[in-house]
């Protein structure tokens, strides 16, 4: 990971990738979301409803991981002082809160035809939203420590300590008891209680958001990195 | 109850909201990339 401390280096690496994630992304996503309107079967208990799954568990993937991000980001930062480290936290944050209120908004417009309303404050959804506040501080305050020149150091703190909400929210279905269903795909266990005709669009989806995510994530580190360039040259011209 | 509505809604919603953040953050990498590569030339 050191090796791509250089910005340079990083540049040389993230020019082609960020096409390469970009298209793949984009294709996956199309076809994804095509399966899961018109081929997908509906559910026997929720009806056609749950074709708002392959929308709604990658939203909030892309919520919980880019906080993930943001919190390894802020640790590489504070602890081997990585010099892009903080620039790919900011990265991260506006596309991060964006997935985050589609969950939000897209569990509400599900929970309306299931469980007869929008909006419960229970474990799950009420830790979202919190996400959700996170990165909005996150961004403010990182927008203000940049204006001012810090380093980000307390903008990093922050991210560490908000990564505490991370294991909230995916426990929060077993800790309370909550209107929103459990844990329907374990990685750790390898079992999954969805159908596979419902669970291939769903991971595809999954993959497809990603790498999306991670081609936006990039080209908003390429645009921090130029401005950074631009400022650093418009100071050497007027000295 | 038609559930197409609030299906349509999300996925309304989520394509909006991922090809905006998409097309916006593309066009501010291409602007500060053409800025700075102008002035490395007008050096």
């Amino acid at each position: 990971m050191h090796i791509y401390a250089n910005p340079a280096r990083f540049l040389k690496l993230a020019r082609p990738l960020t096409a390469w994630l970009g298209w793949s992304g984009a294709a996956l996503i199309v076809f994804a979301l095509a399966s899961g309107l018109f081929l997908a079967p509906k559910d026997y208990l929720q009806g056609e409803s749950v074709r708002m799954m392959y929308v709604h568990v990658p939203a909030a993937w892309l919520g919980m991981g880019g906080w993930t991000g943001i919190a390894v980001a802020s640790l590489m930062q504070l602890v081997w002082r990585h010099p892009l480290a903080a620039v790919a936290g900011r990265a991260i944050a506006v596309p991060g809160a964006l997935f985050t209120a589609i969950c939000l908004v897209t569990g509400s417009l599900w929970g309306r035809p299931t469980w007869g309303t929008y909006w419960e404050w229970d474990g799950r959804m009420t830790s979202m939203l919190v996400l959700l506040f996170l990165y909005i501080a996150y961004i403010v305050l990182a927008d203000a420590d940049r204006e001012r020149g810090g380093e980000g150091r307390i903008t990093a703190i922050f991210g560490l300590i908000g990564a505490i909400n991370i294991p909230i929210i995916k426990y929060s279905v077993e800790w309370w008891n909550t209107l929103h269903q459990g844990e329907s795909i374990s990685f750790i266990g390898g079992g999954s209680s969805i159908d596979a005709s419902m669970l291939w669009p769903l991971l595809i989806a999954s993959l497809g958001f990603s790498l999306l995510f991670g081609a936006i994530v990039l080209m908003r580190m390429r645009t921090m990195l130029a401005r950074q360039k631009i400022e650093a040259r418009l100071r050497r011209m007027a000295a | 109850m038609s559930h197409w509505s609030f299906i349509f809604a999300a996925y309304g919603l989520t394509v909006l909201g991922t090809f905006g953040v998409t097309v916006w953050s593309w066009s501010a990498m291409r602007r500060a990339e053409a800025e700075a590569d102008a002035l490395r030339r007008d050096r």
